[in-house]
């Protein structure tokens, strides 16, 4: 059992430490949350940044512990977070790069390295959440393209994006999970139309899509036809494994923030407050332990790619998340009901946690079904 | 990074439990609760011949010359099959008390305000005097409460983090086997979710612990020692309520052995650098500098 890092992750890690204390101040203002084109310029110019340093394709090429220091080293740093980038990087990029031909592969990933082009995530439908296998926007084929029409939702970025990782039903007499394809869809064809979502946090973090009579040439087809649920399958997991530390490092600081605002408030006084946020200490040193042991276990896999044991970190530090911010509103006191803290922000956004990218639920199937072996069933 | 044990390190581990099925299964467990109070000192005089008191001793003074990690998967081991007697504090003794390291000499401990084998043991380290007997609630420890109260020792707070980590995942075992094999509506239960969800909560807490425990092995970081225990105490002890609760009626039996990992959890929750103890370093911990905390996120 080691910790620390070898020869060449040492070297990896104080190379970016030191682009990163040259490269942060450069950077231009964070646009407003609200400013949608703004943030797109901003995260893509970030990405470029990235590229132009050699550093743009870590997520996919660099092995997983490479993958942990860029992503604690850039989150210690400040560094600006993937943001737009994330389906690209973390979910189209992956699944092209490992099902896509050599065509489609020159196509589609370059852009996102350079950070030229944003991609959004068509997957959950209305009717399709947790159970994503029953979605039901229809795909036929006329020629040499598919012809969409459905409605997509929970679309992180779909006011921005340029191109749609879309699961469309294409044999409906199949059963559920051998009847979909994965198609890109760009997202400036006729018949797409984004209609934003509010969030609980007043937000418009993402949309709905609807799709009426969408022409998606079949050689933007990714995969089979028919063999889309398997292919997505390789997307999800990258999503499951090293996509949260950067947000276990920021948890860890924002912990140390509340313990000073309580100490400077008097709060300290408070046994039980203390005692609270001793075991937060405990929870988010654990959950940043249990991030090193599953990249040590990917590493070890060879694959890389990060397994099961994401779902029991993502089942632990969704709650952790949320106990986190709900201490936060007591350290808070009053203050825990004005939106201008950020505090306050985070705890109404730490309450998609526990069902973002698979619900807690779903997550203890997964745990229950695929770790111990239970049997199926619900 | 190389988090995981290595090849040596599971071997030993591997060693550690090839031993304690030979020489303590179920049952030589069930006979040890029908004889409270009895310990095999023929076992005891074993484990020290496979280097369980004297696994950190440097070679030099006799000793295997391994370290905290090592200790840690041994204790754990040592959890898994709840095997009773003064395990730790004849470990902590080793180098210190001639025949500790041997298995020739038990030693106990006061530990937090309680000594566990006071009655049997060849020597007593700290301040036992005016120890009371209890009517213990675990069968497998004879325990007596001492006015004096010690400071916590690390490397003990550790090591019953391990002993602990290894009952919860004994805990989450247990479940899933009886989840497995116990039928009702004509399915086996752990095919229902809220049984399912559970035997999964049991495992996220036993990762959870481990990752904490283990990585408290490496950096021997005080913050990170209480941490470790305090999520290890929590695998263990919900870990076998939730566990008692798979089994249904089953669980409340004194048959099942359910009963004896909760009763074993109790008792080392109480040791010294738990709880609130544990707690409270950790507060204290947060308010200690953010550049010592960037420091112990390696």
């Amino acid at each position: 059992m080691d910790l620390s890092d070898g020869p060449e992750d040492a070297e990896f890690r104080a190379r970016l430490r030191e682009w990163l204390a040259r490269t942060l101040p450069t950077l231009p203002p964070k646009p407003s949350p609200d400013d949608w084109p703004g943030r797109r310029a901003y995260d893509l110019g970030w990405q470029r940044t990235l590229y132009e340093a050699g550093y743009a394709d870590v997520h996919w090429e660099a092995s997983p512990g490479v993958r942990l220091i860029f992503l604690e080293e850039t989150e210690k740093a400040g560094a600006p977070y993937v943001g737009a980038g994330f389906v690209g990087l973390l979910h189209a990029g992956p699944t092209i790069a490992a099902e896509g031909t050599a065509e489609q592969r020159a196509r589609w990933l370059p852009p996102v390295l350079r950070g030229e082009e944003v991609w959004c995530q068509g997957f959950s439908e209305p009717g399709a959440g947790s159970d994503l296998a029953a979605l039901r926007t229809r795909a036929w084929r006329d020629g040499d393209e598919y012809v969409v029409s459905g409605s997509k939702i929970w679309t992180s970025h779909a006011e921005v994006a340029d191109w749609c990782e879309l699961l469309v039903r294409t044999d409906p007499e199949a059963p559920k999970h051998r009847g979909i394809t994965w198609l890109a869809m760009p997202m400036d064809a006729p018949g797409v139309t984004v209609r934003p979502l509010r969030t609980l946090a007043g937000s418009t973090e993402f949309a709905e899509v609807f799709l009426d009579e969408v022409r998606v040439p079949v050689a933007n087809r990714v995969g089979a036809e028919n063999d889309g649920w398997r292919v997505t399958m390789v997307t999800l997991s990258f999503e499951r494994g090293t996509a949260f530390v950067g947000e276990v490092v920021a948890c860890r600081r924002v912990l140390g923030e509340l313990a000073a605002r309580a100490h400077r408030d008097g709060r300290w006084d408070d046994p039980a407050l203390r005692r609270r946020l001793g075991r937060l200490n405990a929870e988010f040193r654990a959950l940043w332990r249990l991030t090193q042991w599953n990249v040590s276990e990917a590493e070890a896999a060879r694959g890389g790619v990060p397994g099961v044991g994401g779902s029991v970190f993502k089942l632990r530090y969704s709650q952790a998340r949320q106990e986190l911010y709900d201490t936060a509103a007591e350290v808070l006191g009053d203050t825990a009901l004005d939106l201008a803290h950020p505090w306050v922000q985070g705890r109404l956004s730490s309450l998609s946690y526990t069902i973002a990218a698979g619900t807690s639920q779903i997550q203890r199937d997964i745990v229950a079904e695929r770790i111990l072996g239970l049997p199926k069933g619900r | 990074m190389r988090f995981r044990p290595t090849d040596d390190q599971r071997a030993l581990r591997d060693g550690v439990r090839g031993l304690l099925a030979r020489r303590f299964d179920r049952e030589a467990l069930r006979a040890a609760v029908d004889r409270p109070g009895h310990l095999d000192r023929a076992l005891w005089r074993e484990l020290g011949a496979a280097g369980f008191f004297a696994l950190r001793l440097p070679e030099a003074d006799g000793g295997v010359g391994l370290g905290l990690p090592e200790a840690v998967l041994a204790f754990e081991e040592a959890g898994r099959v709840l095997l009773p007697g003064p395990l730790l504090a004849t470990h902590l003794a080793a180098g210190r008390v001639p025949g500790a390291a041997e298995g020739e000499t038990v030693v106990a401990a006061v530990d937090g305000g309680l000594v566990e084998w006071l009655d049997r043991a060849d020597v007593v380290r700290g301040d036992a005097d005016g120890a009371v007997p209890l009517d213990c609630v675990d069968p497998l420890t004879p325990l007596h409460s001492v006015p004096a109260r010690g400071a916590a020792d690390p490397v003990a707070v550790l090591l019953t983090a391990a002993e602990q980590l290894g009952t919860a995942t004994r805990a989450c075992e247990l479940a899933v086997q009886h989840a497995r094999a116990r039928e009702q509506f004509g399915r086996p239960i752990g095919a229902f979710q809220a049984v399912k969800h559970l035997c999964a909560e049991l495992l996220v807490r036993v990762e959870t612990a481990r990752a904490a425990v283990y990585a408290a092995a490496v950096t021997a970081d005080p913050a990170d020692i209480a941490a470790a225990r305090l999520l290890a105490d929590e695998a263990a002890v919900r870990g076998a309520r939730d566990c008692l609760q798979v089994h249904g009626g089953m669980g409340f039996t004194w048959e099942a052995d359910v009963h004896l990992l909760l009763k074993r959890a109790w008792v080392r929750t109480r040791r010294a650098g738990g709880g609130t103890e544990g707690e409270e370093l950790l507060a204290r911990d947060l308010l200690s500098g953010t550049d010592r905390q960037r420091d112990c996120l390696r």
